[in-house]
């Protein structure tokens, strides 16, 4: 095991890279855990490395595409030498500091890591129907990458199942590849933002299946195993079943926060969102572990944009900062905050 | 050796004329996770070089060969024995997940 940091920041989307820049800068020597690469957004980059084009990150009046944005954030921290490592965390100990973390066999007597902060910047990923057969037709027809995946479905019919602006985005950025693009929402109005809406409802190759549920994937046994066809739909107001064909079925019904790797160390709401601006400190990223720090979707269900993910990031570095100064484990906040 | 390339042209040849396992990496330009694993990859190449070769594919400008295989999602990993497909990993992941999945190849 190596030295007690000053900082671990575990995650490696605009929250843990700003905080990775901040802490950086200020001399903290930041070791930042990314993860490892995987298909869903619980990955180096988070939700950013699936999109394409990000229109309203400002800086970028042509906009920027997700992954190149990514990159550039990367290596911005690595210029300030953050210590980036391509690792995933399988365990944390957060009741005895410094605060242990591990790599790797999570039965391990010792730590991988120790640190006196921790920032914890771990995000969201998509959230699946959970039905049967699910997770075998991911990659048989069954998506929840429709930038990675859209390609393959040329002049198909598509469905994307979901109401936000995920799934607004999605459905949009698919017709550029299918021939009609089913939108299949439980409720009878979007909760998609009015922008997103407005360029849904003008696209004539997007219609919409109002008030309808997904009951079961309908798909063929071959060789090669499975393969999707469609799914079994069920109206919520006529209460009739159907089937709905297509080539591929895209799944973009909100996310949940990666954070099982904290449950029962730091305070959650119901819905596994971590509990930032803990009572008693004037800290906005603090939880309720003195000396843990959270930013970006890992914590928030409301903005969850990747600006205010790198803003919160940003806070984070500067309350470990703070904290590590008043703790005397630095002899001053080297970041400027006041002009 | 680090990965090598194959198109729809040269495909065929590649594959059939290997000694070794060949890991085909189906992958495109816009594929964020597809960039991910391509390091892990290139390193498998090295490490492993004798026992599995490795050659990258890109859908974009092949699409034959990834119709041919039904790939419907990268990155895509298929790895041929003596000329036939002999398994199909789909989603990117990292190296010690990968060396598991290959493990009966190496």
């Amino acid at each position: 095991m190596s030295d007690v940091r000053d900082v671990i920041i575990i995650g490696s989307g605009p929250a843990g890279l700003t905080a990775a820049i901040y802490t950086a800068r200020a001399s903290l020597d930041p070791l930042v855990i990314e993860g490892e690469p995987s298909s869903t957004s619980d990955q180096p980059g988070g939700q950013l490395m699936l999109t394409t084009e990000v229109e309203n990150f400002p800086g970028f009046p042509e906009g920027v595409m997700g992954p190149e944005l990514m990159s550039s954030m990367r290596e911005q921290a690595l210029r300030f030498g953050a210590d980036i490592r391509t690792e995933k965390v399988t365990k944390v100990d957060l009741s005895a500091r410094p605060f242990s973390v591990w790599i790797g066999d999570p039965e391990a007597a010792e730590p991988t890591y120790q640190a006196k902060t921790v920032i914890v910047s771990t995000g969201a990923q998509s959230l699946m129907l959970n039905l049967p057969r699910e997770n075998e037709l991911i990659g048989h027809g069954l998506s929840t990458c429709a930038t990675c995946d859209g390609f393959f479905f040329r002049d198909q019919e598509i469905v994307v199942v979901g109401g936000g602006d995920s799934a607004i985005e999605e459905a949009t950025f698919l017709t550029k590849f299918a021939s009609k693009v089913t939108i299949v929402h439980r409720r009878d109005e979007l909760r998609a933002s009015k922008i997103m809406q407005d360029r849904a409802f003008k696209n004539d190759k997007i219609e919409f299946l109002w008030d309808t549920t997904v009951e079961e994937y309908l798909f063929d046994e071959g060789p090669l195993g499975a393969k999707l066809r469609g799914l079994r739909v069920h109206n919520v107001k006529t209460g009739e079943d159907s089937e709905l064909l297509a080539g591929g079925v895209f799944i973009a019904i909100g996310h949940r926060p990666n954070t099982d790797l904290f449950k029962g160390q730091l305070a959650m709401e119901d819905n596994g969102y971590l509990i930032t601006g803990a009572a008693g400190t004037e800290m906005e990223s603090a939880t309720d572990v003195d000396g843990v720090f959270a930013c970006g979707d890992v914590q928030d269900h409301t903005y969850r944009q990747a600006i205010t993910a790198a803003g919160s990031g940003c806070m984070a570095a500067i309350d470990a900062e703070r904290w590590l100064e008043a703790h005397d484990d630095i002899d001053q906040v080297r970041t400027e905050t006041t002009w | 050796m680090a990965a090598t390339t194959v198109t729809d042209a040269t495909f065929d040849e590649v594959i059939g004329s290997a000694d070794e396992a060949v890991i085909v990496d189906f992958w495109a330009e816009w594929c964020g996770p597809c960039k991910m694993i391509a390091p892990v990859l290139d390193e498998i190449a090295a490490e492993q070089a004798g026992k599995v070769k490795v050659v990258k594919l890109n859908v974009d400008e092949n699409q034959d060969t990834a119709r041919r295989f039904d790939v419907m999602s990268i990155p895509t990993l298929i790895v041929f024995k003596d000329g036939q497909p002999a398994k199909k990993m789909i989603g990117a992941k990292g190296k010690g997940a990968l060396l598991e999945d290959l493990a009966e190849f190496l």
